[in-house]
Protein backbone atom coordinates (compact mmCIF):
# COMPACT_ATOMS: atom_id res chain seq x y z
CA UNK A 1 0.00 0.00 0.00
CA UNK A 2 3.05 2.20 0.30
CA UNK A 3 3.00 2.55 -3.43
CA UNK A 4 -0.51 3.83 -3.77
CA UNK A 5 0.75 7.02 -5.26
CA UNK A 6 -2.31 7.87 -7.20
CA UNK A 7 -2.74 11.03 -9.13
CA UNK A 8 -0.39 13.83 -9.88
CA UNK A 9 -3.07 16.20 -11.06
CA UNK A 10 -5.17 18.59 -9.05
CA UNK A 11 -8.72 18.12 -7.77
CA UNK A 12 -10.19 20.32 -10.48
CA UNK A 13 -8.55 18.37 -13.25
CA UNK A 14 -10.28 17.48 -16.50
CA UNK A 15 -10.37 13.87 -15.35
CA UNK A 16 -12.76 14.44 -12.45
CA UNK A 17 -16.24 12.87 -12.80
CA UNK A 18 -17.75 14.77 -9.88
CA UNK A 19 -21.28 16.00 -10.55
CA UNK A 20 -21.64 13.89 -13.72
CA UNK A 21 -24.39 11.36 -14.37
CA UNK A 22 -22.77 7.98 -15.05
CA UNK A 23 -25.72 6.95 -17.21
CA UNK A 24 -25.49 10.05 -19.40
CA UNK A 25 -21.94 9.53 -20.64
CA UNK A 26 -20.46 7.06 -23.12
CA UNK A 27 -19.60 4.03 -21.01
CA UNK A 28 -16.02 3.94 -22.24
CA UNK A 29 -15.44 7.36 -20.69
CA UNK A 30 -16.06 6.15 -17.14
CA UNK A 31 -12.86 6.45 -15.10
CA UNK A 32 -13.06 5.10 -11.53
CA UNK A 33 -9.44 5.81 -10.75
CA UNK A 34 -9.82 9.54 -10.34
CA UNK A 35 -10.31 10.31 -6.62
CA UNK A 36 -13.00 12.96 -7.20
CA UNK A 37 -16.14 10.80 -7.06
CA UNK A 38 -14.76 8.87 -4.09
CA UNK A 39 -14.21 11.99 -2.04
CA UNK A 40 -17.61 13.38 -3.10
CA UNK A 41 -19.29 10.07 -2.20
CA UNK A 42 -20.73 9.79 -5.71
CA UNK A 43 -19.07 6.53 -6.73
CA UNK A 44 -21.89 4.00 -6.19
CA UNK A 45 -23.92 4.69 -9.36
CA UNK A 46 -20.72 4.54 -11.43
CA UNK A 47 -19.92 1.12 -9.97
CA UNK A 48 -23.45 -0.05 -10.56
CA UNK A 49 -23.55 0.93 -14.23
CA UNK A 50 -20.28 -0.83 -14.96
CA UNK A 51 -21.34 -3.92 -13.00
CA UNK A 52 -24.52 -4.15 -15.04
CA UNK A 53 -23.38 -3.09 -18.48
CA UNK A 54 -19.64 -3.66 -18.76
CA UNK A 55 -18.36 -5.71 -15.82
CA UNK A 56 -14.84 -6.05 -17.23
CA UNK A 57 -14.30 -2.49 -18.40
CA UNK A 58 -11.41 -0.94 -20.24
CA UNK A 59 -10.60 2.68 -19.53
CA UNK A 60 -8.20 3.61 -22.26
CA UNK A 61 -7.39 7.12 -21.16
CA UNK A 62 -6.98 8.45 -17.65
CA UNK A 63 -4.56 10.48 -15.58
CA UNK A 64 -2.88 7.19 -14.70
CA UNK A 65 -2.98 5.64 -18.15
CA UNK A 66 -5.08 2.76 -19.42
CA UNK A 67 -6.40 0.07 -17.07
CA UNK A 68 -9.03 -2.65 -16.74
CA UNK A 69 -11.76 -2.52 -14.07
CA UNK A 70 -13.11 -5.82 -12.72
CA UNK A 71 -16.50 -5.20 -11.14
CA UNK A 72 -18.20 -8.52 -10.30
CA UNK A 73 -17.62 -10.53 -7.13
CA UNK A 74 -16.90 -13.76 -9.00
CA UNK A 75 -14.50 -12.20 -11.48
CA UNK A 76 -12.62 -10.46 -8.66
CA UNK A 77 -12.33 -13.82 -6.94
CA UNK A 78 -10.93 -15.33 -10.12
CA UNK A 79 -8.29 -12.62 -10.55
CA UNK A 80 -7.38 -12.65 -6.86
CA UNK A 81 -6.82 -16.41 -6.85
CA UNK A 82 -4.82 -16.65 -10.08
CA UNK A 83 -1.37 -15.29 -9.19
CA UNK A 84 0.09 -17.21 -12.16
CA UNK A 85 -1.89 -15.00 -14.50
CA UNK A 86 -2.28 -11.82 -12.47
CA UNK A 87 0.87 -10.65 -10.71
CA UNK A 88 1.13 -8.42 -7.62
CA UNK A 89 4.38 -7.03 -9.01
CA UNK A 90 5.51 -4.34 -9.52
CA UNK A 91 2.89 -2.71 -7.29
CA UNK A 92 -0.70 -3.00 -6.03
CA UNK A 93 -1.43 0.72 -6.47
CA UNK A 94 -2.75 1.94 -9.79
CA UNK A 95 0.28 4.12 -10.53
CA UNK A 96 3.58 2.58 -11.48
CA UNK A 97 5.86 4.09 -8.90
CA UNK A 98 8.93 5.99 -9.94
CA UNK A 99 12.02 3.86 -9.71
CA UNK A 100 13.74 5.88 -6.99
CA UNK A 101 10.63 6.01 -4.79
CA UNK A 102 9.84 2.32 -4.83
CA UNK A 103 9.52 0.57 -1.49
CA UNK A 104 9.54 -3.18 -1.86
CA UNK A 105 7.33 -5.20 0.47
CA UNK A 106 5.69 -8.59 0.31
CA UNK A 107 2.28 -7.22 -0.63
CA UNK A 108 3.81 -6.45 -4.02
CA UNK A 109 5.77 -9.67 -4.41
CA UNK A 110 4.76 -12.95 -5.98
CA UNK A 111 5.55 -16.41 -4.63
CA UNK A 112 7.94 -17.73 -3.51
CA UNK A 113 9.46 -14.54 -2.04
CA UNK A 114 6.07 -13.30 -0.88
CA UNK A 115 5.39 -16.48 1.08
CA UNK A 116 8.83 -16.53 2.71
CA UNK A 117 8.55 -12.99 3.99
CA UNK A 118 4.93 -13.16 5.06
CA UNK A 119 5.53 -16.33 7.04
CA UNK A 120 8.16 -14.57 9.13
CA UNK A 121 6.00 -11.71 10.33
CA UNK A 122 2.47 -13.09 10.39
CA UNK A 123 2.83 -14.78 13.77
CA UNK A 124 2.57 -11.42 15.47
CA UNK A 125 -0.99 -10.92 14.21
CA UNK A 126 -2.07 -14.56 14.43
CA UNK A 127 -4.99 -15.24 16.79
CA UNK A 128 -2.82 -17.02 19.37
CA UNK A 129 -0.78 -13.84 19.86
CA UNK A 130 -3.84 -11.60 19.66
CA UNK A 131 -5.39 -13.42 22.56
CA UNK A 132 -2.50 -12.15 24.70
CA UNK A 133 -2.98 -8.61 23.43
CA UNK A 134 -6.73 -8.42 23.95
CA UNK A 135 -6.56 -7.30 27.58
CA UNK A 136 -4.12 -4.49 26.88
CA UNK A 137 -6.09 -3.33 23.87
CA UNK A 138 -9.33 -3.29 25.87
CA UNK A 139 -7.65 -1.32 28.62
CA UNK A 140 -6.45 1.28 26.13
CA UNK A 141 -9.82 1.49 24.41
CA UNK A 142 -11.58 1.94 27.77
CA UNK A 143 -9.26 4.75 28.75
CA UNK A 144 -9.89 6.62 25.52
CA UNK A 145 -13.67 6.16 25.86
CA UNK A 146 -13.71 7.28 29.49
CA UNK A 147 -12.03 10.55 28.63
CA UNK A 148 -14.42 11.56 25.86
CA UNK A 149 -16.68 14.58 26.44
CA UNK A 150 -20.41 13.92 26.87
CA UNK A 151 -23.11 16.05 25.25
CA UNK A 152 -20.76 18.26 23.28
CA UNK A 153 -19.51 18.12 19.71
CA UNK A 154 -16.08 16.68 18.91
CA UNK A 155 -14.28 15.00 16.01
CA UNK A 156 -14.65 11.22 16.24
CA UNK A 157 -11.91 10.60 13.66
CA UNK A 158 -9.28 12.51 15.57
CA UNK A 159 -10.21 11.63 19.11
CA UNK A 160 -11.24 8.03 18.72
CA UNK A 161 -10.43 6.38 15.39
CA UNK A 162 -6.93 7.79 14.94
CA UNK A 163 -6.00 7.69 18.60
CA UNK A 164 -7.02 4.09 18.95
CA UNK A 165 -5.36 2.72 15.84
CA UNK A 166 -2.19 4.64 16.61
CA UNK A 167 -2.00 3.15 20.09
CA UNK A 168 -2.57 -0.29 18.63
CA UNK A 169 0.30 0.09 16.18
CA UNK A 170 2.60 1.35 18.90
CA UNK A 171 1.73 -1.81 20.83
CA UNK A 172 2.49 -4.13 17.90
CA UNK A 173 5.87 -2.52 17.18
CA UNK A 174 6.63 -1.89 20.83
CA UNK A 175 7.20 1.66 19.58
CA UNK A 176 8.07 4.44 22.06
CA UNK A 177 4.60 5.46 23.22
CA UNK A 178 5.26 9.19 23.44
CA UNK A 179 6.35 9.24 19.78
CA UNK A 180 3.37 7.26 18.52
CA UNK A 181 1.92 10.10 16.41
CA UNK A 182 4.90 9.74 14.11
CA UNK A 183 3.38 6.43 13.01
CA UNK A 184 0.18 8.11 11.92
CA UNK A 185 2.12 10.82 10.16
CA UNK A 186 4.24 8.36 8.18
CA UNK A 187 1.19 6.34 7.23
CA UNK A 188 -0.59 9.45 5.98
CA UNK A 189 2.41 10.58 3.98
CA UNK A 190 2.98 7.15 2.47
CA UNK A 191 -0.48 7.02 0.92
CA UNK A 192 -1.03 10.72 0.25
CA UNK A 193 -1.47 12.06 -3.24
CA UNK A 194 0.80 15.02 -3.98
CA UNK A 195 -1.40 18.10 -4.06
CA UNK A 196 -4.15 16.46 -2.01
CA UNK A 197 -3.30 18.37 1.19
CA UNK A 198 -0.80 16.19 3.06
CA UNK A 199 2.21 16.59 0.78
CA UNK A 200 3.00 18.81 -2.20
CA UNK A 201 5.43 16.59 -4.05
CA UNK A 202 7.29 13.28 -4.15
CA UNK A 203 10.41 14.77 -2.58
CA UNK A 204 8.46 15.53 0.59
CA UNK A 205 7.28 11.97 0.71
CA UNK A 206 10.79 10.74 0.28
CA UNK A 207 12.04 12.94 3.10
CA UNK A 208 9.44 11.61 5.53
CA UNK A 209 10.25 8.03 4.52
CA UNK A 210 13.94 8.62 5.19
CA UNK A 211 13.05 9.90 8.63
CA UNK A 212 10.91 6.83 9.21
CA UNK A 213 13.72 4.54 8.07
CA UNK A 214 16.22 6.23 10.39
CA UNK A 215 13.87 5.83 13.36
CA UNK A 216 13.14 2.18 12.68
CA UNK A 217 16.80 1.42 12.00
CA UNK A 218 17.53 2.65 15.50
CA UNK A 219 14.84 0.36 16.91
CA UNK A 220 16.17 -2.54 14.81
CA UNK A 221 19.68 -2.03 16.17
CA UNK A 222 18.35 -1.98 19.71
CA UNK A 223 16.35 -5.19 19.27
CA UNK A 224 18.92 -7.18 17.31
CA UNK A 225 21.16 -7.00 20.34
CA UNK A 226 18.45 -8.32 22.64
CA UNK A 227 16.72 -11.67 22.94
CA UNK A 228 14.01 -12.21 20.27
CA UNK A 229 10.75 -10.61 21.43
CA UNK A 230 7.12 -10.75 20.30
CA UNK A 231 7.03 -7.34 18.69
CA UNK A 232 7.21 -6.98 14.94
CA UNK A 233 10.59 -5.30 14.75
CA UNK A 234 12.23 -7.93 16.85
CA UNK A 235 10.63 -10.62 14.69
CA UNK A 236 11.98 -9.00 11.54
CA UNK A 237 15.43 -8.45 13.04
CA UNK A 238 15.75 -12.05 14.17
CA UNK A 239 13.77 -13.85 11.43
CA UNK A 240 15.78 -16.13 9.15
CA UNK A 241 14.19 -14.79 5.96
CA UNK A 242 14.26 -11.13 6.99
CA UNK A 243 17.38 -10.49 9.03
CA UNK A 244 19.53 -9.65 6.03
CA UNK A 245 16.91 -7.52 4.38
CA UNK A 246 18.20 -4.48 2.48
CA UNK A 247 17.17 -1.21 4.20
CA UNK A 248 14.63 -0.25 1.57
CA UNK A 249 12.93 -3.61 1.89
CA UNK A 250 12.83 -3.25 5.67
CA UNK A 251 11.28 0.18 5.24
CA UNK A 252 8.81 -1.22 2.72
CA UNK A 253 7.64 -3.88 5.15
CA UNK A 254 7.40 -1.42 8.03
CA UNK A 255 5.34 0.98 5.96
CA UNK A 256 3.17 -1.93 4.80
CA UNK A 257 2.37 -2.84 8.38
CA UNK A 258 1.82 0.77 9.45
CA UNK A 259 -0.45 1.55 6.54
CA UNK A 260 -2.16 -1.83 6.59
CA UNK A 261 -2.97 -1.52 10.25
CA UNK A 262 -3.77 2.15 10.27
CA UNK A 263 -6.08 3.70 7.67
CA UNK A 264 -8.14 0.57 7.20
CA UNK A 265 -9.05 0.03 10.82
CA UNK A 266 -9.38 3.74 11.47
CA UNK A 267 -11.88 4.13 8.66
CA UNK A 268 -13.84 1.07 9.73
CA UNK A 269 -14.20 2.53 13.23
CA UNK A 270 -15.58 5.74 11.74
CA UNK A 271 -17.62 3.93 9.06
CA UNK A 272 -19.48 1.90 11.67
CA UNK A 273 -20.70 5.05 13.40
CA UNK A 274 -21.93 6.47 10.10
CA UNK A 275 -23.64 3.23 9.07
CA UNK A 276 -25.51 2.93 12.38
CA UNK A 277 -26.63 6.55 12.24
CA UNK A 278 -27.96 6.06 8.72
CA UNK A 279 -29.79 2.91 9.87
CA UNK A 280 -31.46 3.64 13.20
CA UNK A 281 -33.34 0.31 13.19
CA UNK A 282 -30.06 -1.54 13.07
CA UNK A 283 -28.75 0.61 15.92
CA UNK A 284 -31.83 -0.44 17.91
CA UNK A 285 -31.18 -4.09 17.17
CA UNK A 286 -27.67 -3.66 18.47
CA UNK A 287 -28.89 -1.97 21.68
CA UNK A 288 -31.11 -4.95 22.34
CA UNK A 289 -28.50 -7.57 21.61
CA UNK A 290 -24.81 -6.87 22.05
CA UNK A 291 -24.21 -10.44 20.94
CA UNK A 292 -24.61 -9.15 17.39
CA UNK A 293 -21.33 -7.24 17.58
CA UNK A 294 -19.18 -9.99 16.03
CA UNK A 295 -21.42 -10.29 13.02
CA UNK A 296 -21.80 -6.53 12.76
CA UNK A 297 -18.04 -6.10 12.60
CA UNK A 298 -17.91 -8.15 9.38
CA UNK A 299 -20.84 -6.20 8.00
CA UNK A 300 -19.13 -2.89 8.81
CA UNK A 301 -16.00 -4.04 7.01
CA UNK A 302 -18.03 -5.06 3.94
CA UNK A 303 -20.13 -1.90 3.96
CA UNK A 304 -17.12 0.38 4.36
CA UNK A 305 -14.70 -1.56 2.13
CA UNK A 306 -11.72 0.39 3.52
CA UNK A 307 -9.56 -0.35 0.48
CA UNK A 308 -11.57 0.25 -2.69
CA UNK A 309 -9.33 -1.86 -4.90
CA UNK A 310 -6.17 -3.85 -5.35
CA UNK A 311 -4.27 -3.88 -8.60
CA UNK A 312 -2.76 -6.79 -10.47
CA UNK A 313 -0.72 -6.81 -13.65
CA UNK A 314 -1.35 -9.44 -16.32
CA UNK A 315 1.70 -11.66 -16.82
CA UNK A 316 0.38 -13.22 -20.01
CA UNK A 317 -2.35 -12.60 -22.56
CA UNK A 318 -5.58 -13.84 -21.05
CA UNK A 319 -9.36 -13.66 -21.33
CA UNK A 320 -11.74 -12.56 -18.61
CA UNK A 321 -15.50 -12.59 -19.26
CA UNK A 322 -14.76 -12.57 -22.97
CA UNK A 323 -12.44 -9.55 -22.82
CA UNK A 324 -8.90 -9.87 -24.20
CA UNK A 325 -6.42 -8.75 -21.59
CA UNK A 326 -2.82 -8.32 -22.78
CA UNK A 327 0.35 -9.16 -20.91
CA UNK A 328 1.44 -6.04 -19.03
CA UNK A 329 -2.07 -4.56 -18.71
CA UNK A 330 -3.12 -3.14 -15.35
CA UNK A 331 -6.11 -4.96 -13.88
CA UNK A 332 -7.99 -3.30 -11.01
CA UNK A 333 -10.19 -5.46 -8.76
CA UNK A 334 -12.81 -3.08 -7.40
CA UNK A 335 -13.66 -4.65 -4.05
CA UNK A 336 -15.95 -1.67 -3.45
CA UNK A 337 -18.03 -2.92 -6.37
CA UNK A 338 -17.81 -6.67 -5.70
CA UNK A 339 -19.06 -6.04 -2.17
CA UNK A 340 -22.22 -4.51 -3.67
CA UNK A 341 -22.76 -7.24 -6.26
CA UNK A 342 -26.43 -8.27 -6.05
CA UNK A 343 -25.65 -11.57 -7.72
CA UNK A 344 -23.71 -12.78 -4.67
CA UNK A 345 -24.77 -10.50 -1.83
CA UNK A 346 -28.37 -10.23 -0.77
CA UNK A 347 -29.66 -6.61 -0.55
CA UNK A 348 -26.08 -5.40 -1.01
CA UNK A 349 -26.74 -1.73 -0.37
CA UNK A 350 -28.38 -2.39 2.98
CA UNK A 351 -26.38 -2.25 6.19
CA UNK A 352 -27.69 -5.27 7.99
CA UNK A 353 -25.95 -6.16 11.26
CA UNK A 354 -27.37 -9.68 11.50
CA UNK A 355 -26.77 -10.44 7.83
CA UNK A 356 -26.41 -14.20 7.32
CA UNK A 357 -22.99 -15.10 5.97
CA UNK A 358 -21.59 -11.64 6.74
CA UNK A 359 -18.00 -12.91 6.64
CA UNK A 360 -18.41 -13.64 2.95
CA UNK A 361 -17.11 -10.28 1.67
CA UNK A 362 -14.17 -9.11 -0.41
CA UNK A 363 -12.75 -6.37 1.82
CA UNK A 364 -9.76 -8.46 2.90
CA UNK A 365 -9.13 -9.91 -0.55
CA UNK A 366 -8.73 -13.64 -1.10
CA UNK A 367 -5.88 -15.93 -2.03
CA UNK A 368 -2.23 -15.74 -1.03
CA UNK A 369 -2.35 -12.01 -0.33
CA UNK A 370 -5.49 -12.16 1.80
CA UNK A 371 -5.15 -9.55 4.52
CA UNK A 372 -2.64 -10.66 7.09
CA UNK A 373 -4.15 -8.38 9.75
CA UNK A 374 -7.77 -9.42 9.29
CA UNK A 375 -8.14 -11.02 12.71
CA UNK A 376 -6.47 -8.07 14.40
CA UNK A 377 -8.78 -5.65 12.63
CA UNK A 378 -11.84 -7.66 13.62
CA UNK A 379 -10.70 -7.89 17.21
CA UNK A 380 -10.10 -4.16 17.46
CA UNK A 381 -13.50 -3.35 16.04
CA UNK A 382 -15.21 -5.85 18.28
CA UNK A 383 -13.58 -4.38 21.39
CA UNK A 384 -14.38 -0.83 20.30
CA UNK A 385 -18.06 -1.64 19.86
CA UNK A 386 -18.27 -3.68 23.06
CA UNK A 387 -16.85 -0.71 24.97
CA UNK A 388 -19.03 1.84 23.17
CA UNK A 389 -22.19 -0.13 23.99
CA UNK A 390 -21.17 -0.36 27.66
CA UNK A 391 -21.13 3.41 27.91
CA UNK A 392 -23.17 5.23 25.32
CA UNK A 393 -26.78 5.14 24.27
CA UNK A 394 -25.82 6.79 21.01
CA UNK A 395 -22.83 8.14 19.17
CA UNK A 396 -24.79 10.75 17.25
CA UNK A 397 -23.47 12.08 13.95
CA UNK A 398 -24.22 15.82 13.92
CA UNK A 399 -22.70 16.90 10.60
CA UNK A 400 -21.36 15.66 7.29
CA UNK A 401 -18.20 13.56 7.36
CA UNK A 402 -15.25 14.82 5.35
CA UNK A 403 -14.00 12.14 3.01
CA UNK A 404 -10.48 11.37 1.86
CA UNK A 405 -9.29 12.36 -1.61
CA UNK A 406 -8.37 8.90 -2.83
CA UNK A 407 -9.79 6.13 -4.98
CA UNK A 408 -7.77 3.60 -2.98
CA UNK A 409 -8.11 4.39 0.74
CA UNK A 410 -11.83 4.76 1.30
CA UNK A 411 -12.26 6.77 4.43
CA UNK A 412 -12.83 9.92 6.42
CA UNK A 413 -10.75 12.81 7.67
CA UNK A 414 -13.37 14.09 10.12
CA UNK A 415 -16.76 13.25 11.60
CA UNK A 416 -18.53 15.55 14.07
CA UNK A 417 -20.39 13.63 16.76
CA UNK A 418 -22.10 14.10 20.13
CA UNK A 419 -22.11 11.34 22.74
CA UNK A 420 -25.24 10.45 24.67
CA UNK A 421 -24.61 8.35 27.78
CA UNK A 422 -26.72 5.31 28.65
CA UNK A 423 -30.00 6.36 30.20
CA UNK B 1 -25.71 -41.20 4.83
CA UNK B 2 -22.09 -40.55 5.77
CA UNK B 3 -20.99 -40.00 9.37
CA UNK B 4 -18.29 -37.46 10.17
CA UNK B 5 -16.94 -36.63 13.62
CA UNK B 6 -15.50 -33.17 14.27
CA UNK B 7 -13.55 -32.76 17.50
CA UNK B 8 -12.82 -29.25 18.73
CA UNK B 9 -9.38 -28.39 20.15
CA UNK B 10 -10.83 -28.69 23.67
CA UNK B 11 -12.27 -32.14 22.97
CA UNK B 12 -15.91 -31.20 22.33
CA UNK B 13 -17.37 -33.64 19.82
CA UNK B 14 -19.81 -32.97 16.99
CA UNK B 15 -21.29 -35.88 15.03
CA UNK B 16 -22.80 -34.99 11.70
CA UNK B 17 -24.57 -37.07 9.11
CA UNK B 18 -24.52 -35.88 5.51
CA UNK B 19 -25.18 -37.04 1.96
CA UNK B 20 -22.29 -37.60 -0.40
CA UNK B 21 -21.50 -34.95 -2.98
CA UNK B 22 -20.66 -31.85 -0.98
CA UNK B 23 -17.44 -30.91 0.78
CA UNK B 24 -16.46 -31.63 4.35
CA UNK B 25 -16.49 -27.86 4.95
CA UNK B 26 -20.15 -27.73 3.85
CA UNK B 27 -20.95 -30.68 6.09
CA UNK B 28 -19.58 -28.72 9.05
CA UNK B 29 -21.11 -25.35 8.22
CA UNK B 30 -24.58 -26.66 7.37
CA UNK B 31 -24.65 -28.56 10.66
CA UNK B 32 -23.48 -25.66 12.78
CA UNK B 33 -20.12 -27.17 13.76
CA UNK B 34 -18.21 -24.31 15.40
CA UNK B 35 -14.63 -23.40 14.50
CA UNK B 36 -14.93 -23.43 10.73
CA UNK B 37 -15.42 -19.97 9.26
CA UNK B 38 -15.08 -20.74 5.55
CA UNK B 39 -14.91 -17.07 4.65
CA UNK B 40 -14.39 -17.70 0.92
CA UNK B 41 -17.26 -20.14 0.68
CA UNK B 42 -15.16 -23.07 -0.50
CA UNK B 43 -12.94 -21.44 -3.13
CA UNK B 44 -9.68 -22.59 -1.52
CA UNK B 45 -8.64 -19.00 -1.02
CA UNK B 46 -9.03 -18.08 2.66
CA UNK B 47 -7.70 -21.06 4.68
CA UNK B 48 -10.36 -20.53 7.38
CA UNK B 49 -11.73 -24.05 6.98
CA UNK B 50 -8.51 -25.63 8.27
CA UNK B 51 -8.82 -29.09 9.89
CA UNK B 52 -6.50 -31.84 11.09
CA UNK B 53 -7.19 -35.29 9.65
CA UNK B 54 -6.84 -38.16 12.09
CA UNK B 55 -4.03 -40.57 11.30
CA UNK B 56 -6.08 -43.52 10.04
CA UNK B 57 -7.93 -41.34 7.52
CA UNK B 58 -5.01 -39.46 6.05
CA UNK B 59 -4.57 -41.58 2.95
CA UNK B 60 -8.29 -41.73 2.26
CA UNK B 61 -9.07 -38.03 1.99
CA UNK B 62 -7.25 -37.58 -1.32
CA UNK B 63 -4.25 -35.48 -2.24
CA UNK B 64 -3.77 -31.75 -2.23
CA UNK B 65 -3.75 -29.51 -5.28
CA UNK B 66 -0.94 -26.92 -5.40
CA UNK B 67 -3.35 -24.11 -4.45
CA UNK B 68 -4.39 -25.81 -1.24
CA UNK B 69 -0.75 -26.53 -0.42
CA UNK B 70 0.10 -22.85 -0.98
CA UNK B 71 -2.79 -21.54 1.16
CA UNK B 72 -1.95 -23.92 3.98
CA UNK B 73 1.68 -22.85 3.74
CA UNK B 74 0.61 -19.46 5.09
CA UNK B 75 -1.10 -20.92 8.11
CA UNK B 76 0.60 -20.37 11.46
CA UNK B 77 -0.46 -23.69 12.91
CA UNK B 78 -0.01 -26.00 10.00
CA UNK B 79 0.80 -29.63 10.76
CA UNK B 80 1.55 -32.67 8.61
CA UNK B 81 -2.10 -33.71 8.75
CA UNK B 82 -3.52 -30.27 7.92
CA UNK B 83 -6.11 -29.94 5.18
CA UNK B 84 -8.57 -27.34 3.99
CA UNK B 85 -11.91 -29.00 4.52
CA UNK B 86 -13.52 -27.34 1.50
CA UNK B 87 -11.13 -29.37 -0.65
CA UNK B 88 -12.20 -32.76 0.70
CA UNK B 89 -15.32 -34.18 -0.95
CA UNK B 90 -17.68 -36.33 1.01
CA UNK B 91 -17.62 -39.79 -0.57
CA UNK B 92 -18.81 -43.22 0.52
CA UNK B 93 -15.24 -44.12 1.51
CA UNK B 94 -15.25 -41.38 4.13
CA UNK B 95 -18.00 -42.85 6.31
CA UNK B 96 -16.67 -42.58 9.88
CA UNK B 97 -14.13 -39.79 9.11
CA UNK B 98 -12.62 -38.14 12.21
CA UNK B 99 -11.25 -34.58 12.10
CA UNK B 100 -10.00 -32.08 14.66
CA UNK B 101 -10.54 -28.34 14.31
CA UNK B 102 -7.75 -25.93 15.31
CA UNK B 103 -8.19 -23.49 18.20
CA UNK B 104 -8.08 -20.58 15.75
CA UNK B 105 -8.72 -20.12 12.08
CA UNK B 106 -6.29 -17.62 10.52
C1 LIG C 1 -10.59 -3.54 8.19
C2 LIG C 1 -9.29 -3.49 8.13
C3 LIG C 1 -8.45 -3.99 6.97
C4 LIG C 1 -8.77 -4.15 5.65
C5 LIG C 1 -10.10 -3.86 4.97
C6 LIG C 1 -7.60 -4.65 4.98
C7 LIG C 1 -7.54 -4.96 3.62
C8 LIG C 1 -6.51 -5.65 3.02
C9 LIG C 1 -6.53 -6.18 1.68
C10 LIG C 1 -7.66 -6.02 0.69
C11 LIG C 1 -5.37 -6.83 1.46
C12 LIG C 1 -5.02 -7.65 0.23
C13 LIG C 1 -3.90 -7.16 -0.59
C14 LIG C 1 -3.82 -7.82 -1.93
O1 LIG C 1 -4.58 -8.73 -2.25
O2 LIG C 1 -2.99 -7.39 -2.73
C15 LIG C 1 -4.59 -6.68 2.66
C16 LIG C 1 -3.33 -7.17 2.82
C17 LIG C 1 -2.56 -6.93 3.95
N1 LIG C 1 -2.98 -6.34 5.13
FE1 LIG C 1 -4.81 -5.67 5.54
N2 LIG C 1 -6.60 -4.78 5.89
C18 LIG C 1 -7.07 -4.40 7.13
C19 LIG C 1 -6.38 -4.41 8.32
C20 LIG C 1 -5.06 -4.74 8.46
C21 LIG C 1 -4.33 -4.67 9.69
C22 LIG C 1 -4.89 -4.27 11.04
C23 LIG C 1 -3.06 -5.03 9.40
C24 LIG C 1 -1.96 -5.05 10.42
C25 LIG C 1 -1.03 -5.86 10.54
C26 LIG C 1 -3.00 -5.36 7.97
C27 LIG C 1 -1.89 -5.80 7.28
C28 LIG C 1 -1.91 -6.30 5.99
C29 LIG C 1 -0.76 -6.89 5.34
C30 LIG C 1 0.61 -7.05 5.93
C31 LIG C 1 -1.17 -7.27 4.05
C32 LIG C 1 -0.34 -7.94 2.97
C33 LIG C 1 -0.64 -9.39 2.90
C34 LIG C 1 0.04 -10.10 1.76
O3 LIG C 1 0.38 -9.49 0.74
O4 LIG C 1 0.25 -11.31 1.89
N3 LIG C 1 -4.24 -5.18 7.45
N4 LIG C 1 -5.30 -5.98 3.60
S1 LIG D 1 -13.54 -22.18 2.70
FE1 LIG D 1 -11.98 -20.79 2.16
S2 LIG D 1 -10.31 -22.12 1.88
FE2 LIG D 1 -11.88 -23.48 2.41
Amino acid sequence: MSEAVEHQDSKQSKWSMVGKDPYAMPIEDIDLAHPGIWQANEFLPFLQRLRQEDPVHYCKESAVGPYWSVMKYKDIMEVDTSPDIYSSEPTIGIVDSFEQFTLPSFISMDPPKHDEQRTVVQGVVAPANLKNLEGLIRQRVSKIMDELPLGEEFDWVKQVSIELTTQMLATLFDFPFEDRYKLTHWSDVATAIPGGGVIDNQEQRWQAMQECLAYFTRLWNERINKEPGNDLISMLAHGEATKNMPPMEYLGNIILLIVGGNDTTRNSITGGVIALNENPDEYDKLRHDHGLIRNMVSEIIRWQTPLAYMRRTARVDTVLRGKQIKAGDKVIMWYASGNRDEEVIDRPNDFWIDRPNARHHLSFGFGLHRCMGNRLAEMQLRIVWEEIMQRFHKVEVVGEPERIYSSFVKGYSSLPVVLHPLK
Amino acid sequence: MINILFIEHDGTKHHVEVKTGGSVMQAAVSNGVPGIDADCGGACSCATCHVYVSEEWRNKVGTMEPTEEAMLGLSTDRKDNSRLSCQISVTDELDGLVLTTPEFQF
